[in-house]
């Protein structure tokens, strides 16, 4: 019988089986995610290890930041504080007709029947970073299980909405941007009220609005609200604004380009909006085979 | 390659394991930095590149699963798939290991020539992952990273050969 002799050194395996041996573990991880979502705890306890490198890593820029706000000039301040203080006059007007509308919609859907539409928790959060993938438009913000948020929370600024929280960590939370390919918002024209839904193109500030007939009436400044259909966003927060209406008649459909209102890269400070109130139970389908899974707006 | 792009090999100390370590660790770091706009098309990514430097340098000591581990790590600091970074460093890690003897007898021009390639065909594995699960091309700038990396090859190398250099004898003239 002929056998090698045993080796010299040990080396373990080969360099070739080393790899194709982490490759197929890759591969499958890879496919675990992409297609069934089953490693969430695997990423969580990776997260963990993760998170005082991520919070060291974006100290200096909020160390930066401090140290910039320490040495702001005093005019610059006095006119922080007139614009300030002008837009709180605004605000205070617009405030106590706010709550005269309010009254009186409560009453008018008091008298419909209607449920009250519930003011709703919100969090508080810093972007932390964006993430480097070239691929997608996402955000971290320093807040997550621990601060009570969970997945599809959506994420706003004082503009407009920014997106939703698409994973959770231990201590941050992962948002999709609106503008990320593949996000959708369903939105509602405020001029007309016609509902649509808007799309992230993957380009940081366009959006487009998908599936719009000819004749339909959309014109460039109209301003888009989220509409509150999904059950994910509630309804009337601003999300963007129409610029460019091309209505070719050659396509079924209208090409609608939006800028978004609120943008992820200019503010660090976001809020997360409590969950939406329940809503009554889907009417049963007739037949067993249409029972779809529910898609969330991500 | 002519003989005289070959340089005459130094004699160097053992590299530590803690300073590897250390080495990836402020890798990661400089890769979780807030990069933003036009920096971070431009930005390398550092652990790829501190994975093809152990790798060509110490493949002994740098393991392909240190390679795996860390990919994983950027997995969950990208939000993006888990296991694609993981991929394309080992795959990264095995040509850095295939090429070792080779690549550390040329001198610095030459070494650049193939660090180019192995990190572009990182970018591109990458780019398959997220090709095959449905993204769209993000644009040629995509692939810059990859040539500032490279570009920052010699006087990483040379950085990271500093603590392995021996001391000069005080006592010698």
């Amino acid at each position: 019988m002929e056998h090698t002799p045993p080796p010299l050194f040990r080396t373990g395996p080969t360099p070739l089986t080393r790899l194709l041996i982490l490759s197929t573990l890759s591969l499958m991880l890879l496919v675990a995610d992409a297609r069934f979502n089953y490693i969430t705890l695997l990423r969580q306890a990776t997260a963990v290890v993760l998170y005082p490198l991520q919070r060291l890593a974006t100290a200096p820029a909020a160390i930066g930041r401090r140290i910039s706000e320490f040495f702001v000039t005093h005019g610059a301040l006095r006119e922080d504080n007139q614009q300030l203080a002008a837009r709180n006059l605004e605000l205070a007007r617009e405030a106590q007709q706010a709550r005269a509308l309010q009254q009186e919609n409560a009453h008018l859907r008091g008298l419909l029947g209607a449920r009250e539409r519930a003011g709703m928790p919100a969090l508080a959060a810093e972007i932390l970073y964006a993430a480097r993938d070239p691929f997608a438009r996402k955000v971290m913000i320093d807040q997550g299980i621990q601060g009570g948020i969970e997945a599809g929370r959506p994420v706003v600024d004082h503009v407009g909405v920014i997106g939703q929280v698409t994973r959770v960590y231990p201590w941050l939370s992962e948002v999709t941007l609106i503008t990320d390919k593949g996000h959708l918002v369903p939105v509602m024209n405020l001029r007309t009220g016609l509902r649509a839904v808007l799309a992230g193109t993957g380009d940081e500030g366009r959006l487009e609005l998908r599936f719009i007939p000819l004749a339909a009436d959309f014109q460039t400044g109209d301003q888009l609200v989220t509409s509150g259909i999904d059950g994910v966003y509630p309804p009337g927060l601003p999300v963007a604004e129409i610029t460019h209406v091309e209505r070719n008649t050659a396509y079924l459909f209208a090409n609608i380009q939006c800028k978004p209102l609120a943008g992820a890269h200019n503010h660090a400070q976001v809020l997360v909006l409590g969950p939406m109130p329940e809503k009554p139970e889907r009417p049963a389908e007739n037949d067993g085979t249409a029972q779809k899974k529910r898609k969330k707006g991500g | 390659m002519s003989a005289n792009s070959m340089t005459p090999q130094e004699l160097l100390l053992p590299v530590r394991s803690g300073f590897i370590l250390l080495t990836l660790v402020l890798a990661l770091l400089a890769n979780l930095l807030p990069w933003s706009g036009w920096t971070a098309w431009l930005a390398p990514d550092f652990v790829a590149l501190l994975v093809l430097y152990w790798c060509i340098h110490e493949p002994r000591k740098f393991g392909f699963l240190t390679a795996w581990l860390l990919g994983l790590m950027m997995d969950i600091a990208d939000g993006s798939l888990f296991g694609q970074h993981a991929l394309a460093y080992v795959i990264l890690a095995y040509a850095g290991t295939f090429l070792h003897r080779r690549v550390q007898r040329f001198s610095m021009a030459p070494q650049i020539l193939h660090v180019i390639p192995l990190l572009l065909f990182t970018d591109l594995v990458v780019l398959l992952v997220r090709a095959l699960a449905g993204a769209d091309f993000p644009g040629l700038p995509y692939f810059l990273g990859s040539f500032v990396g490279a570009a920052l090859w010699p006087p990483l190398t040379h950085l990271l050969k500093l603590p392995q250099r021996p001391r000069p004898d005080p006592d010698r003239v």
